[in-house]
């Protein structure tokens, strides 16, 4: 496959204009992920109302795969409950190991299935998951935090 | 002789006496396509290619000589120890050692580093200081800040001017080698900004107030004639899969007075001379620094790629990176939304061209993006912080894109290079 089809549309609008960033109060949870070989970081917050994300809040420097998936992301698990979330993390994550055999489900997946491209490229990997990976961190901090108040 | 080279600019670069064409045979991996676009090597500061003569070389060694060395006294033992041992001798003549047994084989440069940081820790006392630059490559941090955390002492680093050469003047305002300073520990190329540090003066200052002077030659000595006594060094670091041999081996140089005082690092089979269990005496350096069976093969591989580089001439060598740094950093002018980190020069100043890209509306795009496009197109560049975060960090970035060629490197290649990144450029600035 092509790298231009691996840089689709909607990845990079996403890079252009990230949904959801800036860091933002109230949060339970705040973690920082890093991908040590490239530098890449996110930091990224989490607010719970009960068991539903009322706000997953990042502030990151990357590349545009790594950028644009946090955003995606954020789309997908605001106001989903923390099961639902971590359910889509787990699809997303299995989709990026799939070296481009998964056939997404676009219904659940919305825009996180046009990095179905980029799971061919293996050394590109973690960059989409970098966010995602944060974000289930940060989930189960947050739900920590709220099981002890 | 090669054709004079017809540049971008029109004026035609000196012959020099490297016929790249011949030195390309030589390296079967270099007429590789990568999908439909040809090869364009430019990551060889992060491991350099092999020729032919390396990879028989090893390959001979492993189908015909195998045996441990020194301690198998068999036909075949001998004949490992003797091409062991030979290699030791070739890299000693290469960087103009006193003898061979200044020269101690490591697993890379970082272990070389390590060892140098664990033996002449041990003199560290709190308060102390030892001096590095915020040009270092990891490798040449990590070990000074364990250092320090053991024994007290304080790390303490050169800054960079503007044009991303040591600064010397505000070192000197700032004290930063005095009476405390034990260590000064600094690159001899920067792997990032590609400056020649002025080794022999960091090194003269150093003297005058006592301190051991290690060098990191990982990219000076596969580039320049080498010449430790005139660098002022007392240890030098480099490995041997950046100039043309296999991973696995790397190299510490140091003066035999002063590894003769040093402790041992690892400990193990061959670097001892008594062991009893209640205490071992050891071995004279090399040895007491290479604890377990070595790297054979890989010294054999080494030793082959020192013959290479001396029939090519490291003179030659030298003058060829020179040529091509230059044309790098013309052409690289040329493209628009290009920014050179380091000097911009091609004076006293290595192969290794890093820079940023940003687009029409000045969005800088990501080194790993710029890295993907270019992939695609052949172009093998490296993208990140080349293992220099604080250097990034100092140059306000989280990342660059790194080019860098050697003595197979063509001007056609940093034009593909040059070609590859208008690409890209065209394709993230098209699109907003």
């Amino acid at each position: 496959m092509s790298v231009e089809a691996m840089y689709q549309e909607i990845i990079l609008d996403h890079y252009k204009a990230k949904h959801h960033s800036g860091l933002r109060e109230p949060y339970q949870a705040q973690v920082t992920h890093v991908n040590p070989t490239c530098g890449d970081e996110v930091m990224l917050r989490v607010a719970l109302d009960g068991d539903r994300v009322a706000d997953v809040s990042y502030e990151g420097v990357g590349c545009s795969i790594s950028q644009a998936s946090t955003s995606v992301m954020s789309d997908l698990v605001i106001g989903r409950t923390v099961d639902e979330a971590l359910a889509l993390h787990e699809e997303f994550t299995e989709m990026m190991h799939s070296q481009g055999r998964a056939e997404p489900d676009e219904d659940r997946l919305e825009d996180a299935v046009a990095f179905i491209g980029v799971s061919q490229f293996p050394a590109r990997v973690k960059c989409a998951l970098l966010g995602w990976s944060a974000f289930k961190d940060a989930a189960a901090q947050a739900l920590a935090a709220e099981g002890k108040e | 002789m090669p054709e004079p080279v017809p540049t971008a600019s029109g004026v035609a670069a000196p012959v020099v006496g490297l016929d790249v064409e011949r030195v390309r045979a030589d390296f079967p991996i270099l007429s590789r396509r990568i999908g439909d676009w040809p090869l364009a090597y430019l990551d060889s500061a992060n491991t350099s290619q092999k020729p032919k003569r390396v990879v028989e070389a090893i390959a001979r060694h492993y189908l015909e000589h195998n045996a441990n060395v020194a301690r198998a006294m068999h036909t075949l033992g001998g004949e490992a120890t003797s091409a062991f041992e030979g290699a030791r001798e070739k890299v000693a003549r290469f960087v103009g050692a006193a003898s061979a047994a200044e020269v101690v084989f490591t697993k890379n440069a970082s272990e070389a580093l390590n060892l140098a940081a664990h033996t002449l820790g041990g003199r560290l006392s709190p308060g102390d200081e030892i001096v590095i630059s915020v040009m270092e490559h990891h490798s040449n941090i990590v070990p000074w800040q364990l250092l320090a955390q053991r024994t007290g002492a304080i790390l303490r680093w050169f800054d960079i001017t503007p044009d991303g050469r040591l600064d010397l003047e505000r070192a000197a305002a700032d004290g930063l080698i005095n009476e405390r300073t034990r260590i000064v520990s600094i690159a001899w190329v920067s792997n990032v900004l590609g400056t020649v540090n002025p080794v022999a003066e960091v090194a003269g200052l150093a003297h005058r107030v006592g301190a051991h002077v290690v060098v990191d030659g990982s990219q000076g000595v596969p580039q320049l004639p080498t010449d430790v006594a005139a660098l002022g060094a007392d240890l030098m670091a480099f490995t041997g899969h950046k100039m043309l041999g296999p991973t696995g081996i790397g190299v510490l140089w140091g003066r035999y007075d002063l590894l003769e005082t040093l402790p041992p690092f690892l400990g193990g089979g061959e670097m001892i001379e008594v062991v009893r269990l209640t205490g071992s005496t050891f071995a004279k350096p090399p040895a007491r620094f290479e604890a377990g069976t070595p790297p054979i093969a890989q010294a054999v591989g080494l030793g082959a790629a020192i013959d290479y580089l001396e029939r090519l001439g490291m003179e030659n060598v030298a003058a060829h990176e020179q040529r091509i740094t230059r044309y790098a950093l013309e052409r690289l002018g040329q493209v628009d939304g290009v920014s050179v980190l380091g000097p911009t020069e091609a004076v006293d100043r290595g192969g290794a061209v890093s820079f940023t890209l940003s687009t029409a509306d000045g969005t800088e795009v990501h080194p790993h993006d710029v890295m993907q496009f270019l992939d695609a197109r052949g172009v093998a560049v490296r993208g990140g912080h080349h293992c220099a975060r604080p250097l990034h960090e100092r140059l306000g970035i989280t990342a660059s894109s790194r080019a860098s060629g050697y003595l197979y490197t063509t001007e056609a290649e940093i034009d593909a290079l040059a070609e590859g990144l208008d690409y890209v450029r065209s394709f993230f600035g098209g699109r907003s």
